[in-house]
């Protein structure tokens, strides 16, 4: 379990984040919706640590992850796994060698090993076949699903994806949001991810932290979003036609 | 190594070639003349060749070329978050990324200087050989005459600091990239000028404390 407590983040005058707190459990999907600028992206970097936050505390299994030394916090990131926005392969390696990068660094596999492993996640990812490509080679929605094997490759304990739906079509965006909604329950895994699509809010939104202008505004679950009566979730939600003809026609 | 060092390899030969024979020739059509001995193209070409050319003047155009390769390869890794993801396994994504790129060049520097220095002097005996300007005796016992070790291993020597130089400056911009690709292509500009100026500066001193 992850644990935020009286997050602040301030950049010179700017506060971004303020007094965040929560708490996100093992084995779900933890959604962090909001508009753009409303500080989730700070917030993840906060978590993961690409950010020190100015106050507050973020807590890993109860391990105080902002007063740990630069060694412990090393230790703890190889229980870390990341999807970004991006994918951030890298370009200079295949796909199964940027799968197998995290166990070349860590594992003390010998190199069968290591390829065995990463071709299983690719396997998992359905991506065995683009294996031998790079990642100029294949399309965006291909690159996610090789950061998703490349993430899950050490068997992290946290999971981390920073909006992996954006850039990405409809059905390529369920695709990917089922495989780490399928990942996060297979292994028992703390997953937090960051989104503003509604798509997958309303099918994996196990734990949903709304964020508004750096405060949190509401939490809750998907079957709670819908019915919820918080006046800037619900302009956040029905913002778009389809969700708000939806909702009038239930009514 | 291979990137910044073997990649390198044509560009300096190919510069060298061509600075070392119009050298040969300007110094054989232009200052060259009774009053003097017949050794001093040879002469010129070598000293000029060894103690400048080879090391501080292939070092200039390489700040370019490697520079600005390594500056716009770590900005760009900055920019698509590679190298966040490599903090994120918990790699050290500085000494990952930089210290090999410092350690490459650094060794591969002193044989770029040696495949200058004789591409160089291969390219004034074409000026001998093919362009008859001069004949190759005495070509030869210009290249001959009171040849002095020391200056080899300067040319060598300077080379090596102007290889950290370039590798950690450029290394420093691409690093430290913010934003987009506008500043990525400002990275490298700033490598490759603050690369040069250091070079110049480091030459003086450097010259100054190994003659």
């Amino acid at each position: 379990m992850i644990e935020i407590k009286n997050l602040y983040k301030s950049f010179e005058d700017k506060t971004v984040l303020k007094d965040i707190s929560s708490q996100f459990k093992d084995g779900i999907t933890n959604l962090i919706i909001g508009q753009s600028g409303s500080g989730k992206t700070v917030l993840m970097k906060c978590i993961v640590g690409l950010l020190d936050p100015t106050e507050g505390d973020v807590l890993y299994d109860g391990r105080n992850f902002v007063k740990m030394s630069k060694k412990e916090k090393t230790m703890l990131r190889r229980e870390m796994g990341m999807i970004f926005q991006s994918a951030a392969l890298f370009d200079s390696m295949s796909v199964l060698e940027n799968v197998m990068f995290p166990l070349d660094m860590f594992s003390d596999m010998n190199y069968k090993d290591r390829k065995r492993q990463a071709e299983n996640c690719l396997d998992r990812v359905n991506l065995l076949e683009a294996a031998n490509k790079y990642p100029g080679e294949i399309s965006g929605g291909m690159q996610k699903r090789v950061a998703i094997a490349r993430a899950i490759v050490l068997n992290p304990k946290y999971l981390f994806c920073d909006e992996p739906n954006s850039g990405l079509d409809p059905k390529t965006s369920l695709v990917i949001d089922e495989l780490i909604h399928g990942i996060t329950h297979e292994y028992g895994i703390t997953t937090i991810i960051n989104t503003h699509d509604m798509n997958s809010v309303m099918g994996i939104g196990e734990h949903i932290l709304f964020i508004y202008d750096g405060r949190k505004e509401w939490e809750g679950s998907k079957d709670e979003v819908v019915s919820s009566d918080n006046a800037r979730l619900s302009a956040f939600i029905f913002a778009s036609d389809l969700f708000r003809k939806v909702r009038e026609a239930n009514r | 190594m291979a990137q910044l060092g073997v990649n390198s390899i044509g560009i300096v030969l190919l510069i060298s070639f061509f600075i070392g024979a119009v050298i040969c020739i300007q110094i054989k059509l232009n200052i060259q003349s009774a009053w003097m001995p017949h050794w001093v193209s040879g002469y010129v070409t070598r000293e000029i060749m060894l103690l400048e050319f080879s090391s501080s003047i292939m070092c200039l155009i390489l700040s370019g070329k490697v520079g600005s390769n390594i500056a716009s390869e770590l900005g760009t890794m900055r920019t698509t978050q590679q190298i966040d993801a490599l903090e994120i396994m918990g790699i050290n994504s500085a000494s990952f990324l930089i210290l090999p790129k410092i350690l490459g060049l650094m060794t591969m520097i002193p044989f770029l200087v040696i495949f200058s220095t004789a591409s160089g002097i291969i390219g004034a005996y074409a000026t001998a050989y093919i362009g008859h300007i001069i004949t190759a005796t005495d070509l030869t016992s210009g290249m001959l005459y009171e040849f002095n070790q020391w200056f080899f291993w300067m040319g060598v020597i300077k080379s090596i600091f102007f290889a950290f130089i370039i590798a950690s400056v450029s290394s420093y911009y691409g690093y430290t990239v913010e934003g987009g690709s506008i500043n990525v292509g400002k990275a490298s500009t700033n490598a490759v000028v603050s690369s040069s100026m250091l070079i110049l500066f480091s030459d003086l001193f450097l010259t100054q404390m190994l003659s």
